[in-house]
């Protein structure tokens, strides 16, 4: 019986529209971005088609197979070690050259391959035209181009994995020969390791690598296979040689392939990075941008915010109205309305539309291609920090979420540079920290101005905020890289893809439905479960005062010398799974501590904290506490299952902390000094 | 045409040169090898940083930003 069901496995250079075109294949929404390093570890996604079922894995997106970094060992040892049916190469048509290196390593290790070349739209808006037939000669496998963000070449692509899977369809890879020095070296390796071997082409891959004698393979080699081998030669220059072998042979396909019809077709990227670059405006614009995106997000989220806390105010009166009627005990009305519904109403009200807003907005720049820019321009500044220059890609990823720069670090080859990337991430403010953010800046330091001037107002404090943030990442990288973290910063090489016009509404579309989605789920995890418990605390009594009051005042001392009081540090701890239910909590034990309070907008927020003793000075340190504090659970986890390591764990966790901790201090000392003084 | 053995860091933007060769080593050589720093290859200098450093190069069709110090280890020809 023919085989029903196959592996096909996706590989290719970083930003080439690889998870685009497995989205388009797989109907998944994994998110993509025009920059490196995306696709961290191996996602996987199902196809099903002609009534076969495929199963697809997404590699991590590498320049080549052989250079050690962590990402390409994941890609290199799936290829090498695991069971695929067939590859399919996804490249650039706009960087065919730079692409083939990795294509022609690939075919390498199996003959089983697609080449998907993408973008075509783009490289005919360059007018670049690529003779697919004679690249298909040329490399001696299939080639599809397509279009994947327009969806154009999908259904060749499906027909031809159906082809190349189910009716094995013959490839005629005409194999790279090096010098006969190394060939000869080579065969004798092989004849010793091919009986270990799944196939003579991995047998021959695996030669050549023992030939180079590189310590990394190696490990991997001995780790996934029975092949025990000590290389008896070791000449330095074969690595060269096999290396520039491959560049050579791919420079040759390319100039059989490809032909430039306007040599100018980078002009206009020039043009744009000669602004978004340059000494004189390159970091005014990037302010200037992150200074709209924020604006845009505080003046917009303020309706939809409004019509959020209403509808949940009408849930909530209903909900009551009808449990009241089934006669429902009173205890139980008031732990579903006042305790669980009005936490999550809380959440989703003031959290989700500052969340729908930013993160679009911030994935259009990630689309066009501009946040490498940003890492362009500050890469100095990383470097006096005695980082790698790929952390300030790993910190806007942060600003996303924690959990994703955490693992976005990978793109960073070196062990120590990477522990910092990791360690510091947690510096910036993620997605779900934003909201509460503005909320404060709102409320106690533009509330005053009129509109439009709040608004902006409140955009340019936050831009301050996230300044001061990106300050602390360096200064804590700094420490790190000059005490238990010391070492030279190593060579890295960051690409500055081709800009693309971002596809705005696509981007709109789909992540605010992530979004909302991922709100929505998030609200039912970690806010139902916390307003159950914090109503339980604080409607239990002992001796007359409630559990949560118990626990606030036993932290209320503690909390003083920070600026701050115990609900406000009861939350952040409570608020451990998840920073978007600090706020709503402390909000919750406020209003169960007082009299109840409805929220309905921002300025009954302010009465409501006032009223609980928050003066301008609690207001800044709980600002500054929620920018440096203990990274939330899923990126403390993330960071154990990065490191393996519960000591750079617990680093990670006290180092914002006790950063938080002594700039709130600070902050309160001296404002209590002025007090007294005054 | 030929100026001698200079270094990838002291090429000037919108200058072209050919590499010659690599001042480095192990992992470092084979990611710089491919990224397409073979001998032969013509690379231009196209963007400076805010800072001046680093610079992004023009190296096979796509544009890589190195830091100085790891430019300073390729050895090229300034063309003129």
């Amino acid at each position: 019986m023919a085989k029903k069901e196959f592996t096909v496995a996706f590989a290719g250079n970083p930003n080439v529209g690889k998870s685009t075109v497995f989205n388009n294949l797989t109907g998944l929404n994994q998110h993509t971005g025009n920059w490196t390093g995306k696709t961290v570890s191996n996602a996987f996604g199902c196809l099903n088609y002609r009534n076969i079922s495929y199963t697809l894995v997404d590699l991590p997106g590498t320049y080549s197979l052989l250079s050690g970094s962590k990402e390409e060992a994941v890609a290199r040892d799936y290829l090498c070690f695991e069971n695929h049916d067939l590859v399919v190469a996804v490249v650039d048509a706009t960087c065919i050259e730079r692409n083939l290196n990795l294509v022609l390593q690939i075919l390498e290790i199996t003959d089983r391959v697609i080449v998907c070349v993408n973008l075509m739209d783009e490289a005919a808006k360059k007018s670049i035209s690529v003779d697919i037939n004679e690249l298909s000669k040329q490399l001696g496998v299939p080639v599809i181009e397509s279009s994947a963000r327009s969806g154009a070449g999908m259904s060749e692509l499906k027909e031809m994995i159906y082809n190349m899977t189910v009716n094995e369809r013959k490839t005629y890879v005409n194999k790279i020969t090096y010098s006969e020095e190394i060939e000869n070296e080579a065969e004798k390796i092989y004849r010793e390791i091919r009986p270990k071997c799944k196939n003579d082409a991995i047998a021959r891959f695996i030669s050549l690598r023992l030939l180079e004698n590189d310590r990394e393979f190696n490990e991997s080699l001995s780790a996934c296979s029975s092949i025990n081998y000590e290389s008896k030669v070791h000449n330095k220059n074969y690595k060269d040689m096999i290396a520039e072998k491959i560049v050579k042979t791919a420079e040759e396909i390319f100039l059989k392939t490809v032909v430039f019809n306007n040599l100018e077709y980078n002009k206009r990227d020039r043009r744009i990075d000669q602004i978004l670059t340059s000494k004189r405006t390159g970091i005014p614009i990037m302010l200037l941008l992150l200074g709209v995106i924020f604006w845009i997000t505080i003046v917009g989220a303020n309706y939809p915010s409004e019509w959020l806390s209403a509808l949940f105010e009408y849930i909530n009166t209903s909900v009551r109205n009808l449990l009241l009627n089934l006669g429902t005990n009173e205890s139980i009305i008031s732990l579903v309305c006042d305790g669980v519904l009005k936490t999550t109403g809380w959440v989703v009200s003031v959290m989700l539309p500052p969340m729908a807003i930013f993160f679009p907005l911030f994935t259009i720049l990630e689309d066009f291609g501009y946040l490498p820019r940003i890492a362009f321009n500050l890469d100095k500044y990383f470097k006096c920090a005695g980082t790698h220059g790929k952390q300030a890609l790993t910190m806007c990823m942060g600003f996303g979420c924690n959990a994703c720069g955490v693992t976005g670090c990978r793109i960073i080859d070196s062990p120590k540079e990477r522990l910092i990337a990791i360690i510091t991430n947690a510096f910036v403010p993620c997605n779900g920290r934003f909201p509460t953010l503005i909320a404060i800046i709102s409320i106690f330091f533009s509330a005053s101005l009129l509109f439009p001037f709040s608004s902006i107002f409140s955009a340019l404090l936050l831009l301050l905020v996230i300044v001061l943030c990106v300050l602390m990442t360096l200064a804590a990288s700094k420490l790190l890289s000059s005490t238990v973290l010391k070492g030279k910063s190593s060579s890295f090489a960051l690409e500055l893809p081709p800009y693309r016009t971002p596809q705005i509404g696509r981007v709109i579309v789909h992540s605010i439905k992530d979004r909302i989605l991922f709100v929505l789920w998030r609200a039912v995890v970690v806010a139902i479960p916390a307003g159950f418990i914090i109503w339980i605390l604080a409607n239990t009594d002992v001796n007359g005062i409630s559990l949560l009051k118990h626990f606030t005042s036993a932290l209320d001392g503690f909390a003083g010398y920070f600026g701050m009081d115990g609900v406000i540090l009861a939350a952040f701890i409570l608020g451990f799974p998840a920073n978007e239910i600090v706020l709503p909590i402390m909000l919750m034990a406020y209003t169960s501590n007082s009299s109840l309070m409805e929220y309905d907008s921002i300025f009954q927020l302010q009465s409501l904290l006032t009223a609980n003793g928050w003066s301008i000075v609690t207001a800044i340190c709980v600002l500054v506490f929620f920018l440096f504090h203990f990274p939330c659970s899923t990126t403390c986890i993330t960071i154990y299952k990065e490191t393996k390591s519960i000591k750079w764990t617990a680093a990670a966790f006290i180092l914002p902390t006790a950063v938080g901790l002594t700039l709130c201090f600070l902050i309160s000392s001296i404002a209590k000094l002025f007090m007294c003084g005054g | 045409m030929d100026e001698g053995i200079s270094f990838l860091s002291s090429l000037k933007i919108g200058e072209k040169c050919v590499v010659k060769g690599l001042n480095a080593e192990g992992k470092e050589r084979r990611r710089m090898l491919d990224l397409g720093l073979i001998r032969d290859t013509t690379v231009e200098a196209a963007l400076k940083s805010p800072s001046g450093d680093p610079v992004a190069y023009y190296i096979r069709g796509a544009l890589i930003a190195l830091r100085s110090e790891d430019a300073a280890k390729v050895q090229i020809n300034i063309l003129s």
